[in-house]
């Protein structure tokens, strides 16, 4: 059992929560990808626009389900990624995230995990249909890795909660 | 205490989100507001009569002796018992604690402890503890308004039950249980089991007369009826036996060591004296807030569930509202930014991935429970308070969901 003290969220993250950049969809994002679940009360969603011959990122926006710190995280990490080329971006860590952010509380350093996770998977999936460049590795990283498994546990609770009820 | 997090200034924070320009506090859950006159009667027993230790022979001694027993004796009267039958702790979740913990080392062949699955943690985790020492410890389901399953009680309530510990309402979806039929059912099948209720949120929202209710134990929290924080009791029935689970210099009571909180006490007594001589106007008073927000919510916001049940069975200060779609941390920042203070049973607010194991325990989907608010109506709130919660609302809620990559399938609010 831990201690409970009250989140001090730098004032970055209040900012971006209240006003968040890059807010919203591309419609014609040419790579997107998901990280959490409902059910885990905590979801990013990462859309990005590429332009094809630089491989640099054009255009980045995000959609949070989440916390404060999870919208802050996946905002400022739209913001960092927007004119870095793809190989540049997939080497932002959670910590990167955490820093630009002031720093966050150590129970939320997942929220940076999080979105992380998200922008990975993105640059995976522009790479699906491409030619995958030696940078990307085909093991998983450990933010993509934290994802998938915050996503399994949630299904296992979900289950578990669902046997209890019966 | 963990000030880990607190290497970065809390100033700026503070700063950032700025001083709203009005401010409703829905956070009694948590921490009740205190009553002006209670203030007042501690700053004098601080002062005056509350100075000395009760069990000194002195001057001083004698005065805060009879201070201490005024106060309990007011207390007594209000829930009829004995003022010998109430023990002091230092919390709400020290008299649970001591129900559960100060029974467990009576009697060598009662090793079965009962408790809802919807008893606050202080209740749940020392029964918890229990099992380690060789207890098994059955959770009691609930239906999805949060009453207790009152067959599987009977069925697995025998001589080989220690306690059985129901709360009277519940903290976090305000369902008024049937203290008097738990108790005949365990009495009919053992006469010897203890039944504990945690009344802490039932002060002052039901009637309460232990006489009546015939329990064996009952827990309080003062800052619950807006007394002061820190202080709690614990009824127990005269010829009731519990083992101290804390030990030092005893002082006038045999359960509960250390000096007594007398300021803390006085206070107390004069928040239950409050609540109790304006028992029918608060309670008329918190059921139409009550009502307003429920009623407005439910059918001015798309997607709401109301968490425990509707009406006359529902705590009169308890308004417990999922709204789909919506994270309540999320929830509860942005409405902290305009002056509403409320709470969440999303996982977030408690750190963990779980959500509130009282919404899981009614059936509520995980992401119907990170979804839900808890805003607790008191004496304090009036009809505007809650007219400035309901304008600001619908567009917190508006706002946290077109945050979303899910959204609901129709067109939202
Ligand atoms: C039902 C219930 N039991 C116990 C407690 C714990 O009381 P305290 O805060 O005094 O420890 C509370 C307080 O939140 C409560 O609501």
């Amino acid at each position: 059992m831990s201690s409970r003290v009250p989140l001090t969220y730098g004032k970055k993250v209040l900012e971006l929560f209240r006003n968040p950049k890059n807010l919203g969809r591309i419609e014609d994002a040419n790579a997107e990808a998901i990280a959490g679940s409902l059910a885990c009360g905590d979801m990013i969603a990462i859309y990005l626009k590429i332009d094809e011959s630089t491989e640099k990122i054009v255009d980045a926006k995000f959609e949070s389900y989440g916390c404060a710190a999870n919208i802050a995280a996946a905002s400022i990490l739209t913001e960092m990624v927007k004119g870095k080329t793809l190989q540049d971006s997939w080497k932002i860590s959670w910590k990167d995230v955490s820093n630009e952010l002031g720093g966050l509380p150590s129970v939320k350093y997942h929220c940076g995990v999080l979105a992380v996770g998200s922008l990975r998977r993105a640059i995976r999936a522009y790479y699906t249909n491409r030619a995958k460049p030696d940078w990307l590795s085909d093991e998983l990283t450990q933010e993509e890795k934290h994802a998938l498994e915050e996503e399994k546990l949630m299904e296992v609770l979900a289950k578990k909660a669902k046997r209890a009820m019966l | 205490m963990t000030y880990s997090d607190l290497s970065r200034p809390i100033d700026e924070l503070i700063k950032s989100h700025g001083l709203p320009e009005r401010e409703v506090y829905l956070d009694h859950e948590n921490s009740g507001l205190i009553f002006p006159e209670v203030l007042e009667i501690m700053d004098n027993t601080y002062r005056l009569s509350g100075k000395g230790h009760p069990s000194i022979t002195h001057l001083m001694g004698w005065i805060s002796y009879q201070a201490l027993y005024e106060a309990t004796t007011n207390i007594a009267s209000a829930i009829n018992c004995s003022p010998e039958e109430i023990v002091y702790t230092h919390s709400g979740t020290e008299a649970n604690n001591l129900a559960i913990m100060g029974s467990s080392g009576l009697s060598s062949n009662r090793k079965k402890v009962l408790v809802s699955r919807i008893e606050h943690l202080s209740v749940i985790f020392p029964a918890e503890k229990l099992e380690k020492y060789g207890f098994k410890v059955i959770k009691i389901p609930v239906d999805e308004e949060g009453f207790v399953n009152l067959d599987f009680l009977s069925e697995h309530v025998d001589k080989e039950t220690l306690i059985v510990s129901v709360a009277a309402i519940n903290h976090e979806i305000g369902t008024i249980q049937d203290i008097k039929a738990i108790r005949d059912i365990v009495r009919d099948k053992d006469e010897g089991v203890l039944i504990h209720t945690d009344a802490c949120d039932a002060l002052g929202r039901i009637p309460l007369d232990m006489k009546k209710l015939d329990v064996d134990l009952a827990s309080f929290s003062s800052h619950k009826v807006y007394g002061p924080k820190g202080v709690g009791a614990l009824y127990v029935k005269e010829g009731v036996k519990l083992e101290p689970i804390i030990h030092g210099q005893l002082s006038t009571q045999k359960l509960w060591p250390g000096v007594e909180n007398v300021p803390g006490i006085v206070g107390f007594s004069k928040a239950v004296e409050i609540m109790h001589r304006n028992f029918r106007e608060n309670v008329l008073k918190m059921t139409d807030l009550r009502e307003r927000l429920i009623s407005s919510i439910l059918n001015n916001i798309e997607h709401t569930l109301l968490n425990g049940p509707f009406g006359d069975k529902r705590a009169p200060d308890n308004v417990n509202i999922s709204f789909l779609y919506c994270e309540g941390e999320a929830l509860t920042v942005e409405l902290s930014m305009k002056g509403i203070y409320v709470s969440s049973g999303s996982a977030c607010t408690s750190r963990v991935l779980e959500p509130s194991h009282v919404l899981l325990a009614i059936g509520r989907k995980h992401e119907e429970a990170h979804g839900s608010l808890l805003m607790k109506v008191s004496p304090f709130h009036t009809t505007s308070d809650i007219e400035y919660v309901l304008e600001i609302l619908p567009d917190t809620v508006r706002r946290i969901r077109s945050l979303s990559p899910i959204k609901p399938l129709r067109k939202v609010i």
